[in-house]
């Protein structure tokens, strides 16, 4: 298992704190704890995951993090002190996987770092179709028309999680637990953000949605009708 | 036409269903009519018809009226009502009604009172002045009747009598040229001898009606005079005077007047009677006057005092409208300052007062903003040596094995405190964030059902530790209500744990139902209960109602009042109900659509029905039974 993981902070005590438990962990840890410089430090290492303080000295972690996304697909998980609704959810629309409220228990973030790398594990050949969207699970490639789209690892583990039980209506919770791997009840604003994301890229017209459908007050299922 | 009348056929008809309806005696009167009808016959019965008709009218009217007046009266009545009501409520809201109103009574009342003594006082002096003027007018034409009269004491002959009671009357008789004359003279001949002497004429004059004008009194009194004068044969020259109607032989309307009577020697008399025409005239005159000044007058005083009311009253009205509007949060209103009077300083002091309450509220809104500012900002700034400070302890915990013993427990202590600290400070955080009025309402359709099963599980742990038993009486359908499940969930974990802790054991029972637009969640317990106030009370932050178990139990102390910030949020319910010994119920209400305002609960807020009646007993066997 990989492991490389760019820690972007500016608290030298935290920092220095996430090195000794993902060390402890088996993970590499790098350290940035600039803004500015978060990116060149990211080409240069080439992580497989980083954590990422939204409040950080010089450009701030939400744009970090688009520009990180702008290159990359690598899982980003945010680390935040905020609960507002706004942050969280802007965090996430610039194109963070998942997020870490301050304080978190060290498991906890373990266990976010690796429900983000485990996608990295083979899975089987498997072709899947929903719409005029083609999904070719094992090739990580997503078709609409024979033209490529760009999807996140985390987008198409949620576009994959949908399509393999068409018309099955998936509540939150359940993709939370399948695409997160959150074992509780978790802040369902990641589903609805990142379906968003997803529809953003898959769908012809996002504001009618033909691939991921919501269905009101449950959650949302892969196809039309 | 007569012949009509008779024709039994023709008139019958009409007539003797109305006899056989109204009585029985009627039928043989009218059927034996004879061809030839006497006049007589036919009047008899058309009159018995017509007292038929006229009974029957009246009996419909008597069966018809009570009925219809009371309706009337009562429908009267009620207008009455409704007229009195407004015009009372009118009166109480209205100063310037009022002040008008009273104005009015009491300036007419006044006006009438004043009017009133004024005319009698005219009508006084005008009728003294007539009787003075008709006196002197009566002395001279006295003297002047005294000096045509022939012989004192020698009884004329009835022709005589006759010739000076013309010549006299003639001389008396003023002159009037067609005007209306000031005086009537009315020569009159001794009634006393009247009576002895038929042949004497009684009564000499023109135009006026000498039995009716005088009354009888005053002939009287004049004769009483003539003989005391005939008796004493000095002429003292009484005047005896009497007011009087004057009736005129011409077919002039009569008029009041004064009658003026005096003895003319042994056998004559002299009346002058004066009409009161022109006095009367100027009387009215006044009067109409009076009137017309009076209700011009009440009508001003009324005006002014409407006015004067508008003056005092407009700029209260605008204070008050301007108080209103300031009460309602707008605190920018000001009142338009006219002139250094009253009213000026009125409106000065008004908005003084606003701008002080302005800057008072300005500075404590600035105050409780920069109060929760700091509080979240601590909040925040904690956060991250926090995470440190976690991280740290949870590191040392997990190599606690390699510790000495006291370093091993230290790291436990560590460890535990480090995460109470750590849920106090999301507690604070969050309140502080409702505080602030930052936190936003993440609402979209969920069933509330969902919630409860999904926050159930991290109670039941807890209850099973606690050793009491969970459950849920949740309906067949599902409960759909926009809500934020994240802050829902919350507010039921907080329910939940609240209700395991204090429920000393016992069964702890969860209730949702919906109506149309609500949504409900009762928690009941049957611990410890509540004491009087204290529904209240536990919404306070960091209110314990045992202090001295408030470290054993977990919690913050602000998870009641967190809850209760999320219920509002919602724009729903958060209440308690509990008694000593009884147990406790927290219901959750929150409206179907967010926003909307919600009426009622479809939960009721205490024990159930079935609870009160059975004993605690039955209770007991009927929860084994349910188990």
């Amino acid at each position: 298992m990989k492991g490389r993981v760019l820690v972007v902070d500016d608290d030298a005590a935290l920092a220095e704190m996430l090195g000794i438990v993902l060390r402890g962990e088996g993970f590499e840890p790098t350290f940035v704890a600039d803004g500015d410089k978060a990116m060149e430090v990211f080409r240069d290492t080439r992580p497989d995951l980083v954590l990422l303080d939204l409040m950080l000295p010089g450009s701030d972690g939400i744009d970090v993090c688009r520009q990180i996304r702008g290159e990359s697909g690598v899982p980003i998980v945010m680390l935040t002190a905020k609960t507002d609704t706004v942050d969280v959810v802007l965090g996430l629309e610039s194109g963070a996987d998942d997020y870490i409220l301050k304080p978190f228990k060290s498991k906890e973030l373990v266990a976010r770092i690796r429900a983000r790398l485990r996608r990295t594990d083979e899975p089987a050949p498997e072709m899947l179709q929903i719409g005029d969207v083609s999904i070719d699970v094992a090739g990580h490639s997503v078709k609409r028309n024979g033209e490529t789209l760009s999807l996140t690892p985390l987008e198409f583990d949620l576009l994959v999680a949908l399509a393999r039980k068409p018309r099955q209506v998936f509540t939150r919770e359940v993709l939370l637990e399948q695409v997160w791997g959150y074992r509780h009840a978790a802040d369902t604003r990641l589903v609805n953000v990142h379906v968003q994301r997803l529809r953003a890229k898959i769908e012809k017209d996002p504001e009618h949605p033909e691939i991921v459908v919501t269905v009101r007050g449950v959650g949302y299922k892969a196809g039309p009708g | 036409m007569e012949r009509s009348a008779v024709n039994p056929d023709a008139v019958g008809a009409p007539t003797t269903s109305a006899q056989a309806s109204a009585a029985g005696p009627a039928v043989p009167a009218a059927a034996p009519v004879p061809l030839a009808e006497t006049p007589s016959q036919r009047d008899v019965r058309e009159a018995w018809e017509m007292k038929l008709r006229r009974r029957k009218l009246v009996r419909w009217i008597v069966s018809w009226l009570p009925h219809r007046l009371t309706i009337l009266i009562r429908g009267l009545l009620r207008l009455q009502h409704l007229v009195v009501a407004k015009v009372r409520s009118r009166w109480h809201r209205s100063l310037q009604l009022r002040v008008v109103g009273t104005t009015l009574v009491i300036s007419a009342t006044m006006i009438a009172v004043l009017g009133f003594f004024l005319t009698e006082q005219i009508a006084l002096g005008l009728q003294v002045n007539a009787e003075n003027s008709a006196r002197a007018q009566t002395l001279i034409e006295l003297n002047t009747a005294r000096g045509l009269l022939p012989s004192l004491f020698e009884q004329p002959t009835a022709q005589s009598a006759d010739n000076f009671m013309t010549d006299a009357e003639k001389e008396l008789q003023p002159n009037s040229n067609g005007t209306t004359p000031p005086y009537y003279a009315v020569m009159g001949f001794n009634a006393n001898l009247l009576a002895d002497n038929p042949g004497y004429v009684p009564w000499v004059t023109t135009s006026v009606a000498p039995a009716a004008t005088l009354p009888p009194a005053l002939i009287n009194d004049v004769q009483q005079e003539q003989k005391a004068d005939a008796n004493s044969a000095t002429s003292a020259g009484y005047l005896y005077y009497a007011p009087t109607t004057m009736t005129f032989t011409d077919g002039r309307p009569s008029e009041s007047a004064i009658a003026f009577g005096t003895p003319v020697g042994e056998y004559y008399q002299l009346y002058l009677v004066f009409p009161l025409s022109q006095e009367q005239q100027t009387l009215q005159l006044v009067q109409t006057t009076l009137i017309g000044v009076g209700i011009a007058l009440v009508a001003l005083l009324a005006a002014i005092a409407s006015l004067v009311t508008r003056w005092v009253v407009l700029p209260v009205r605008h204070a008050a409208r301007a108080a209103q509007r300031v009460s309602a949060g707008r605190l920018e209103e000001r009142m338009t300052v006219g002139g250094a009077d009253d009213l000026g300083s009125l409106a000065t002091s008004f908005n003084e007062m606003a701008a002080s309450l302005q800057e008072k509220l300005r500075e404590l809104e600035e105050l409780s903003k920069a109060q929760r500012q700091f509080v979240s900002d601590v909040s925040h700034e904690l956060r991250t040596p926090m995470t440190t400070i976690r991280m740290a302890a949870e590191v040392l915990f997990e190599s606690r094995e390699q510790l000495d013993p006291a370093a091993a427990r230290s790291a436990e202590l560590l460890q535990s405190q480090t995460e109470r600290f750590e849920v106090l400070l999301a507690d604070l955080l969050e309140i502080s964030r409702h505080d602030a009025n930052v936190a936003t309402l993440d609402a979209e359709p969920a069933d509330v059902c969902d919630i409860v099963r999904g926050s159930a599980d991290d109670a039941q742990q807890l209850a099973e530790r606690r050793g009491c038993r969970l459950e849920f009486r949740l309906p067949a359908q599902a409960c759909v209500a926009e809500v934020d499940r994240r802050r829902v969930a919350r507010i039921l974990r907080n329910l939940l744990v609240n209700a395991v802790e204090h429920g000393e054991g016992k069964d702890v029972v969860v209730t949702v139902a919906g109506d149309s637009d609500a949504v409900a969640i009762a928690v009941r317990d049957h611990g410890v209960g509540l004491g009087p106030g204290e529904e209240q009370l536990v919404f306070e932050r960091f209110w314990r109602a045992d202090p001295a178990r408030a470290r054993t139990t977990g919690g913050t102390g602000l998870g009641l009042a967190i809850a209760l910030e999320d219920a509002r949020l919602h724009g729903g319910w958060l209440q308690a109900w509990g008694e000593p010994g009884r147990g406790s119920v927290f219901r959750l209400t929150v409206p179907r659509e967010a926003g909307q305002p919600i009426a009622g609960s479809p939960l009721p807020l205490g024990p159930d029905e079935a609870e009160v009646v059975t004993s605690a007993l039955e209770a007991d066997m009927a929860g084994g039974g349910r188990g």
